[in-house]
């Protein structure tokens, strides 16, 4: 489309130059003007119903839907005229006439475009006198209820269930200001991406069950976060409270993600906010473990290590820069090591291309693949006689732990400690991807940032910290006090990152270098 | 003709000159009228010379809106390769409006033979007859014509036995008001939810399943076969006032009128011959006191620009309404106005499909401040917020559906602004009246 014909205009006095084609209101996006707006979202097909959008064009004979009208050559358009502004100030009346103003109970309060919208351009005082007509609050199945007299009717929900889930469960039932979102007789919101509704709601007529009441919008702190619970890498906020993670929410990134993200993945965030961890490193006295400084913890495990085999059991949900620091500890005595990842079914979104919720349930299978880890329904089978074995916050089963004798010391890195693991020598405690900057790499070989979100509990670090601090005591060339350091280390070493720098992933990540193995081996 | 009345002296019977006469329902009984000879006649002429015909009659949509048919039909690219459609559009929902239901009544071969020649002029081989739902006498009526034009050969896929494909589909609706929307009809007959669609693409671009469609009215297709037969000059001459406006149209008229009914004049007719002449004047020991002349939609009249207006589609603007679909509702003296404009806008409130902002809530907003004012507990403040929503109401929407229901509330209360006072001052309806439940 590079030829595509390109049409300028002027949107509030702004020049704009954008592809024949495009909508008023996404030229604006491109001269830096928000058209208020709440049916259309890029994501789903224009409706060009909730009016909100209304902009006068020079030479119209009436205002034209932004959203709805495509842009022209030398068109001039004007948001802030007595008509338009009339015509919105006049949409907004419409839409509280049977809205409960119910803002002091409603979670989408502070993250509310009616709110918003109302704040900026409404009516200081509505005139009706009328009741207001009532509804009763429904239960639309998986994570949704539906307040109904909260409900603009933009149908963006219904277009996501129709056009981009291609599960039709919504409609709007009845006609007039009667009108309602309905479900499809014995339909319920059970789609594996069906929680998008929530997020799409620009009001607080969908809600999330699961962060009902929990929260105000303006006490939550939020941070861009990539989802680690499968190999698509859905690009997320994660929103804490007091150092506790509420809710994650998908974050638009067109090239992975678009606006959406599971429910699976969007549902899997409490563990991140776990209580039973390890705070401090260990070292085995006697018949116990005991807590020490990270110098001596560090000292012990390099005690060990020394003119050893290592094999390192190293979770598919470490970063990159976890996992290649972990990969050198592993390869600098000719060692192995392996993972294994849970695999589900696998839940494509269909209508955004190469978007699933992915069959492999963690978040770097791809890189720690990349770094020589091998993946194993049996990872210690490659456990050798007299090695050091090195579990890096991978689980420990009953059928792993009868393996675990092989072994002439046991070394934990990792967020808790597992509880089939009796014989350790040394625990070195780690953070969680809520707690620490880094990256992932996922299924197609991009590469993303994720940032810290809460505070570690007690001394815990980042793998690639310790982890780097342990080839230290090694006597390697190490030592990173910031993912950027153990990233251009990496990014050094590690010719499929070549080229790539911290800098420059920036809030959309960047493939890795080698095309061919970027694209994962599938055509796209 | 006037039916159920005898045809009035001064009507022109073109379209309801069989009204009444069951013989003409059959195939047979249309021949011997004269029927199927303008079909014959068209499919041996060039489709574009069938709509340069109807462009030179001069004949307009008679659905309400007034585009002219013959240009409509230059739309529709011939040969662009594409299925094209041709819809009917006997959803005649609009309060008031009963043409077209005598039309299928009477003379569905008429509706038919002009279905097929249009369908044929403009590269259709399909046709969709969207009926009302409600239309029970005229679907069964409807239906059995189609199959037995089928039956004879008539259309079906050699239509005349020319080799041309001409299907003609009776549909019927499932009652929704917004179904006689052009576009909401489409996406009905798609079996989608009937709501009108944003416009562009306009139908001939993409209509009916995305493919080249035009929609016309009943009254407009069964007027072609009389121009294809009588020639485009005759229909022409059908004019008393503007030249824009020809041929004879069906004025479905009632309310308080000593003989409601349909009566059918030429274009230019004058609406005061009509209302007293025609229609037999008020009922006895009453006076007429004003007029919705086009249907619910269209601003109210009042008797000074009733008396003034030439009947057609100018003649009504310039008197303050539109022609419409040429339902007539009479108000005589002791009517309430309020109460009608208040029964008006619930109508609209309930037909309202929801989509937009300022019709769903606006039209059920209009409907609840008119009728408290109707109950005696309006206030003055109450006709200000009216009139300035129906400003909002209007050309700010998808459709027209909520510009129809601001029209009589805007002329209602310009117009007749002193009923509308006497109830917020009086605190009751000065007519004694309640509104229509």
């Amino acid at each position: 489309m590079a030829d595509a014909q390109q049409v300028s205009l002027t949107i509030e006095g702004r020049q704009v130059t954008v592809p024949a084609g495009t909508s008023i209101l996404e030229a604006a996006k491109v001269a830096g003007v928000l058209i208020p707006h709440y049916c259309y979202h890029p994501g789903l097909p224009v409706a060009g119903v909730c009016r909100m959008c209304l902009v006068e064009v020079e030479k119209a004979p009436k205002l034209a839907p932004a959203c709805a009208t495509a842009v022209a050559e030398g068109q001039v358009v004007h948001l802030q005229t007595d008509n338009a502004l009339d015509a919105r100030k006049a949409v907004l009346e419409f839409l509280l006439l049977n809205h409960p103003l119910d803002c002091p109970i409603c979670d989408q309060a502070g993250e509310c475009e009616l709110q918003d919208y109302v704040y900026r351009e409404g009516r200081a005082q509505g005139r009706s006198h009328e009741p207001k007509r009532f509804n009763p609050a429904e239960d639309f199945g998986g994570d949704v209820l539906y307040v109904t007299n909260r409900c603009i009717l933009c149908t963006r929900c219904v277009r996501f269930m129709q056009d981009v889930a291609s599960d039709p469960v919504l409609n709007v039932s009845e006609r007039g200001d009667r009108a309602v979102i309905g479900k499809f007789e014995g339909k319920d919101l059970t789609h594996p991406w069906a929680g998008n509704v929530i997020d799409l709601c620009p009001v607080g007529a969908l809600v999330s069950k699961d962060f009902l009441n929990k929260a105000r919008a303006w006490e939550l702190d939020r941070t861009a976060s990539v989802c680690p619970n499968c190999t698509q890498g859905c690009n997320t906020i994660l929103e804490t409270r007091d150092n506790v993670v509420v809710r994650m929410r998908p974050r638009t990134n067109t090239d992975v993600n678009h606006y959406y993200l599971c429910d699976e993945g969007r549902m899997d965030y409490r563990w991140m906010n776990r209580t039973d961890r390890l705070e401090a490193p260990l070292v085995r006295r006697g018949d116990r473990l005991a807590a020490t400084d990270w110098d001596e913890a560090l000292r012990a495990a390099a005690l060990h290590l020394n003119g050893k085999r290592a094999f390192v059991l190293a979770s598919p949900m470490l970063s990159n820069e976890s996992l290649w620091v972990l990969s050198r500890i592993m390869k600098r005595g000719g060692g192995a090591g392996a993972f294994r990842v849970r695999r589900e079914p696998e839940a494509p979104l269909a209508g955004v291309p190469d978007l699933a919720r992915r069959a492999e349930r963690a978040a770097n299978v791809r890189a720690a693949e990349l770094f020589g880890f091998a993946k194993s329904d049996t990872p210690l089978a490659g456990l050798q006689a007299g090695d050091v074995l090195i579990v890096a916050d991978h689980e420990v089963t009953a059928a792993d732990a009868s393996a675990l004798a092989k072994a002439s010391a046991v070394i934990v890195i990792g967020t808790t400690m597992p509880e089939l693991v009796t014989n350790a020598i040394v625990a070195l405690p780690s953070t969680n991807v809520a707690e620490e900057d880094g990256t992932f790499t996922n299924l197609r070989g991009r590469v993303q940032q994720y940032h810290q979100a809460r505070s570690a509990p007690g001394m815990a670090r980042p793998v690639w910290w310790s982890g780097g601090d342990l080839l230290v005591f090694l006597g390697e060339r190490a030592g990173y006090y910031l993912a950027s350091e153990a990233f251009a280390a990496l990014a050094a070493q590690q010719p499929e990152f070549s080229g790539l720098t911290y800098e420059s992933l920036g809030s959309k990540g960047q493939l890795l270098a080698d095309r061919a193995l970027a694209a994962g081996g599938a055509a796209r | 003709m006037g039916f159920p009345h005898a045809p009035h002296a001064k009507e022109t019977p073109v379209l309801s000159q069989y009204f009444g006469d069951p013989a003409a329902r059959t195939v047979a009984g249309w021949k011997q009228r004269g029927g199927y000879a303008a079909l014959e006649k068209a499919l041996g002429m060039s489709p574009a010379d069938i709509v340069n015909v109807v462009k030179e009659s001069g004949l307009r949509g008679r659905g309400g809106a007034g585009f002219p048919t013959g240009l409509k039909w230059s739309f529709m690219k011939v040969g662009d390769g594409k299925p094209h459609y041709l819809c009917v559009n006997a959803d005649e929902s609009e309060p008031g409006t009963f043409k077209d239901r005598e039309i299928m009544r009477w003379t569905p071969h008429a509706l038919i033979e002009g279905s097929a020649i249009a369908s044929y002029a403009m590269g259709a081989e399909t046709c969709y007859i969207y009926i009302r739902g409600e239309f029970t006498e005229p679907l069964t009526v409807m239906a059995a014509a189609v199959k037995d034009a089928y039956a004879a050969g008539i259309v079906g896929p050699n239509a005349m036995g020319t080799g041309k494909r001409i299907d003609v589909h009776v549909h019927k609706g499932a009652g929704a008001y917004i179904c006689g929307e052009e576009t909401a009809l489409m996406n009905s007959l798609e079996g989608k939810r009937g709501n009108p669609r944003i416009k562009p693409p306009f139908p001939a671009v993409a209509g009916v399943f995305g493919m080249p469609t035009t929609i016309n009215n009943v009254e407009t297709l069964a007027a072609v076969p009389h121009i294809l037969n009588r020639g485009a000059a005759w229909y022409k001459g059908m004019s008393h006032s503007n030249p824009k406006s020809t041929g004879t149209k069906l004025f479905s008229v009632c309310g308080n009128v000593a003989k409601p009914g349909n009566y059918e004049v030429e274009m230019g007719f004058p609406f005061k011959d009509f209302l007293y002449d025609l229609c037999g004047g008020p009922t006895p020991g009453r006076r007429f006191k004003a007029v919705v002349p086009g249907g619910s939609s269209v601003p109210i009249q009042t008797m000074e620009e009733a008396e003034a207006t030439l009947m057609d589609y100018e003649g009504f603007v310039a008197q303050g309404s539109m022609l419409g679909s040429g339902g007539v509702i009479v108000f005589d003296d002791a009517q309430c106005m309020v109460k009608h404009i208040a029964r008006f806008a619930r109508f609209y409130a309930h037909e309202s499909c929801a989509q937009c902002t300022q019709c769903r809530e606006g039209t059920a907003w209009c409907t609840r401040i008119l009728e408290r004012i109707e109950r005696g507990l309006g206030t003055m403040e109450d006709l200000d917020t009216l009139l300035d929503l129906s400003e909002q109401m209007t050309a700010k929407t998808i459709c027209v559906l909520s510009d129809s229901c601001a029209a009589p509330i805007v002329s209602g209360i310009k117009k007749f602004r002193g009923e509308f006072e006497a109830h917020i001052t009086g605190k009751r309806c000065p007519m004694g009246a309640t509104a229509a439940a």
